[in-house]
């Protein structure tokens, strides 16, 4: 294995490796352990969340789409990731961008799967969750809150969001704000769309763009032969 | 990304179960729990200054070390009268070394536990922790070669105290 430890083969070498294997093994018995350290982990994840020591939290939250991955600092929901996107890389670029004091609790987040569950169910028009801009460019803020104006059932257009945030002929930078939006869903960029009514893009996908307008009222659903 | 502190759940998640070992194995159980705590809250208040390319896995097993120390002198300050508990404990391990040879050998730990602070450290960060001896002495305070002595003792005083 190690260390040369054949060189000691006689009695007294044999009686050392078996006392050292009996260390190895640790005062614990194999099986339990790991239950145990579960067990203290999730004392240690709840006290950590009591006493708000973690910068940034996150849960997984069950949706129509899948599971999705909701993460908040103190301020509120920072951001909100599609069951496709890669858990770790998202934990990544949070670390990095605002802290690696990451640490997954589900109490922050009670009122925010309430409100997810609400909307999903069609009984929930918007979002009082707070919200964590703080991912967000400057540019990126005017853009998103514009879109945050936009009410349930309604859209506007790249055009028009772009003059909204005080650059008429922004419109391309506003699809690239759109597209970079860190909470989809409850920043609502699904509604908005091309000039003339075509979907445009959405990082979660057009199906899920249409799904979401069609949940709200602002599309007529597709018959089964569109 | 590689350059950066892993996220702080993925570092528990990566370490509890060694930490968790080390510390059982240093104080027993009831205590473990305390520690372990103790220990992964050091971590998470210190873990921010951190720098990326640290050896994780030993920083926390030294910080576990200390907690471990620390239990151990708290316990030695509040000391009982131990005589009756002993007599007690000694037919219960007695009883319980005889059983299967998947669980712990109490006589031994037993004695793990009774050894001087930094003995018993060098032990079970080499053993249970699987730590070079350059880790352990940085873990405990020391040389290199004082942690090798210390781990030398130690199982000398082992392999007296539960003859093979």
């Amino acid at each position: 294995m190690n260390n040369g430890k054949q060189v000691t083969s006689t009695a007294l070498g044999v009686k050392t490796t078996s006392l050292e294997d009996a260390l190895r093994r640790g005062d614990v018995e194999n099986a339990g352990a790991a239950a145990q350290a579960e067990r203290a982990t999730e004392r240690l994840r709840t006290r950590i969340a009591q006493e708000g020591l973690a910068d940034v939290s996150y849960d997984a939250v069950d949706s129509p789409f899948g599971t999705l991955l909701l993460a908040a600092t103190k301020r509120g929901v920072v951001r909100l990731a599609f069951p496709e996107e890669n858990v770790d890389r998202v934990l990544d670029g949070l670390a990095q961008r605002l802290s690696p004091r990451i640490v997954r609790s589900s109490a922050p987040f009670e009122r925010a799967r309430r409100e997810l569950d609400e909307y999903f169910l069609g009984k929930r028009r918007s979002f009082e969750m707070a919200l964590d801009w703080t991912l967000i460019g400057t540019f990126g803020q005017r853009v998103l809150r514009a879109t945050s104006a936009i009410p349930y059932g309604g859209v506007l257009s790249y055009a028009e969001i772009a003059s909204e945030a005080g650059s008429p002929r922004g419109s391309r930078a506003a699809g690239s704000a759109l597209g970079a939006n860190p909470i989809p869903i409850v920043i609502p960029c699904h509604r908005v769309l091309r000039t003339g009514g075509a979907l445009g893009g959405y990082a979660g996908g057009l199906e899920r763009k249409r799904w979401l307008l069609e949940l709200e009222g602002a599309l007529q659903p597709r018959l089964a032969v569109s | 990304m590689s350059n950066a502190l892993p996220p702080f759940q993925r570092f528990l998640d990566s370490h509890r179960d060694v930490v968790w070992r080390v510390l059982v194995s240093a104080v027993g159980p009831d205590e473990a729990e305390e520690c372990f705590q103790e220990t992964f809250i050091a971590a998470l208040r210190a873990y921010p200054r951190l720098r990326a390319d640290s050896n994780l896995r030993a920083w926390v097993l030294t910080i576990a070390s200390r907690k471990a120390l620390d239990a151990h002198r708290a316990r030695t300050r509040r000391a009982l009268p131990v005589e009756d508990v002993t007599a007690v404990q000694d037919g219960e391990t007695a009883r319980r070394s005889a059983a299967s040879p998947r669980e712990p050998d109490r006589e031994l730990w037993d004695a793990v536990k009774k050894l001087p602070s930094r003995q018993r450290s060098a032990v079970v960060l080499r053993f249970v922790g699987d730590m070079p001896h350059r880790e352990i002495a940085q873990a405990i305070g020391c040389s290199e070669e004082a942690a090798r002595r210390s781990l030398h003792e130690g199982l000398v005083k082992l392999r007296k105290a539960v003859p093979a």
